[in-house]
């Protein structure tokens, strides 16, 4: 089942356009990662879709109902967002997680047991029981991370965006996020829409991979059908090796630069020698 | 279980603080009362209030010492909450009411009531309170931009000041005879207030202390950063706006009433925040008590050290403040 649409989506600041009549279909209990270079509109794209800022033309549909036109709260309960960048924040972990039940709560209700359950749920699948009194500030990055993580679980969404979730992290914190993400998917059915980094985890992690460049979506589709030698070209400017591995049947890819900077090197060199 | 406790604890000890802010306000306002040019025995005040014994400071007491008490409550607890929003707002924590443009809206505004029209001072408050509103919707006005941002704001806001500032010093050149009779505006004190300035600023306090307290939860959701505050179902745009018209609203009626007080604003969040850390539920009771229990004390001490000539409370709070702060800063507890 369909259960965000984007139709014909633009995006401008100023007189520059960052998105360029984007379609986009995403469907339920799918996890989907949004890859492209820098400054390719992704996170443009990410925030047009989870009601973080309206596109300048075209709709994006939640179930069919226009997003934009549902309130803010209501959506907040549907979708939540991890930001690229969080500050460090001067709270205990449980508190910054309690933070989650906001939209399931009304101005002057307050956190009952079961919200106290939800809490609990989220730093237990975040695997932050030891850490739940400590201060946010005081975390590592992959500890850090995982707290923010947390505090989108105890939303409950339905759909959950990540914007680089693992791009400061070193790979085994890396490899636990997207473990939690995956795992997500699979005991709670929540639609995943992460823009990731690392083009390996994207192809071992997603169901469907969406591939932005310049502000226009380049391909849709899963690993297999999308990741190939012309695209990795086309897109990221690299020369790739892709072949499946036979253990998992996970596409592994292997990339180098067009240009051959070694070459370069040894023109130094000589050009040195000869001064 | 033992996790609520602690919880529990925590907010005891929260709790706690803020009483005794609410102490140190009390003593403040009864210190207040009781030293001036004149010392009033403390059995003649409670007299008074019991409505007991008539005492011969009954006058004193109340035209004079009780209402100018309460014009220093007011003004420390709104400077104090206008403050303690605004840094929440701005994400900055330099932001304090003068850098969205009151002080020198209310300035300029009041300077021109002082100078030019010395025989009208019933004018100062309202035109000070009107200049000071403009002044800050105009820098709001001019950081727009789908939507505010907090460093457009700032910046706005110093160009702004830096403007009319300019104005300011060009009408103490051009009328140089007449700046004895605004230096008590320009640098903020309180003598001769009374009942009438009471009356002018208390429902601005009561309305914006309300509607603060009814944002406590949305300057909570802002802390936590535009994204997720977003996500959580927060209307950012629209806190913002609101809270720093809220903060406008109280940081202008304290200035035209008392003239251009610094420091409060900046001061007595940030060490609230120190003291209670930034859940705004603990942090703006304690912001208000403080800053009234501050700016009470620091009139106090102003009208007893050099009596019987008086200070005025900003030059106070400059000479108390400004070294606390750079204490602070030097403990990197900023
Ligand atoms: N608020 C904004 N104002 C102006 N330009 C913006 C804004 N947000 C993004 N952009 C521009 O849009 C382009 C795409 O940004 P972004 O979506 O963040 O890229 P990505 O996430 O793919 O790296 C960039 O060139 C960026 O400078
Ligand atoms: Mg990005």
């Amino acid at each position: 089942m369909t259960v965000l649409q984007a139709t014909s989506i633009s995006q401008s600041y100023s007189n520059k356009q960052v998105l360029k009549k984007i379609d986009l279909k995403l469907n339920e209990g799918r996890i989907y990662s949004i890859i492209g270079p820098n400054g390719s509109g992704k996170s443009t794209l990410l925030h047009a879709l989870s009601r973080q800022v309206k596109p300048t033309k075209g709709d994006v549909y939640w179930k069919e109902k226009n997003l934009y036109q549902l309130s803010p709260k209501k959506v907040a309960q549907e979708l939540a967002l991890l930001a690229q960048v969080n500050d460090p924040m001067d709270l205990t972990v449980e508190q910054l997680v309690s933070y989650g039940r906001t939209p399931h709560k009304s101005l002057l209700q307050r956190l009952d047991e079961k919200d106290q359950e939800i809490i609990d749920e989220a730093i237990d699948l975040t695997k932050l029981n030891a850490l739940r009194k400590r201060n946010v500030s005081n975390l590592s990055g992959g500890e850090r991370q995982r707290a923010w993580i947390a505090l989108c679980l105890a939303q409950q969404p339905k759909v959950f965006f990540l914007d680089e979730p693992t791009t400061y992290l070193d790979i085994s914190h890396q490899l636990d996020v997207l473990e939690i993400v995956s795992r997500l998917k699979k005991t709670m059915d929540v639609t995943v829409v992460m823009v990731l980094h690392d083009l390996n985890h994207a192809a071992s992690y997603s169901d469907e991979v969406i591939v932005v460049k310049e502000g226009r979506i380049y391909g849709q589709g899963t690993p297999k059908e999308i990741m190939n030698q012309k695209m990795f070209k086309e897109v990221f400017h690299v020369q790739s090796d892709i072949y499946e591995d036979e253990r998992d049947g996970i596409l592994r890819i292997v990339m180098k630069p067009l240009i051959n900077f070694n070459d370069n090197q040894s023109f130094f060199k000589e050009r040195r020698a000869s001064v | 279980m033992s996790k609520k406790q602690a919880l529990r604890d925590r907010r005891g000890w929260k709790g706690f603080i803020i009483v005794f802010f609410a102490i140190l306000l009390i003593l403040s306002m009864l210190l207040s009362i009781r030293f001036g040019s004149v010392n009033i025995p403390l059995s003649d005040i409670l007299a008074t209030f019991t409505g007991g014994i008539q005492s011969d400071f009954q006058n004193i007491i109340w035209n004079i010492r009780v209402p100018r008490t309460f014009v220093a409550v007011l003004v420390g607890a709104n400077l104090a909450v206008a403050g303690v929003l605004l840094q929440g707002i701005m994400k900055n924590p330099l932001a304090d009411p003068y850098i969205i443009g009151v002080s020198s809206g209310a300035g300029l505004a009041g300077m021109i009531v002082l100078i030019l029209y010395p025989h009208l001072p019933h004018l100062l408050t309202p035109v000070a309170f009107i200049g000071a509103t403009i002044v800050a919707f105009t820098v709001y006005a001019l950081a727009w931009e789908k939507g505010i941002a907090p460093t457009r704001i700032i910046l706005a806001g110093v160009a702004i000041s830096a403007f009319l500032g300019s104005g300011i010093s060009a009408l103490m050149v051009f009328y140089s005879d007449r700046v004895q009779g605004t230096i008590d505006f320009m640098v903020g004190g309180l003598s001769a207030r009374s009942w009438p300035q009471v009356e002018i600023i208390l429902p601005y306090s009561i309305i914006g202390i309300i509607l603060a307290i009814i944002g406590i939860r949305k300057m909570n959701l802002l802390m936590l950063g535009d994204r997720t505050a977003k996500s959580l179902g927060a209307r950012v745009e629209w806190i913002r706006f609101s809270m720093t018209a809220v903060a406008t609203l109280l940081a202008a009626s304290a200035v035209s009433v008392v003239g251009l007080l610094g420091f409060v604003g900046l001061i007595v969040p940030h060490t609230a925040r120190l003291i209670v850390g930034n859940d705004y539920r603990v942090l703006l009771p304690a912001s208000i008590f403080l800053g009234a229990a501050i700016l009470t004390a620091s009139d106090t001490v102003g009208r007893i050290v050099f009596a019987p000539i008086e200070i005025p409370v900003g030059v106070i709070m400059g000479a108390l403040g400004a070294p606390f702060f750079l204490y602070l800063l030097r403990r990197k507890m900023i």
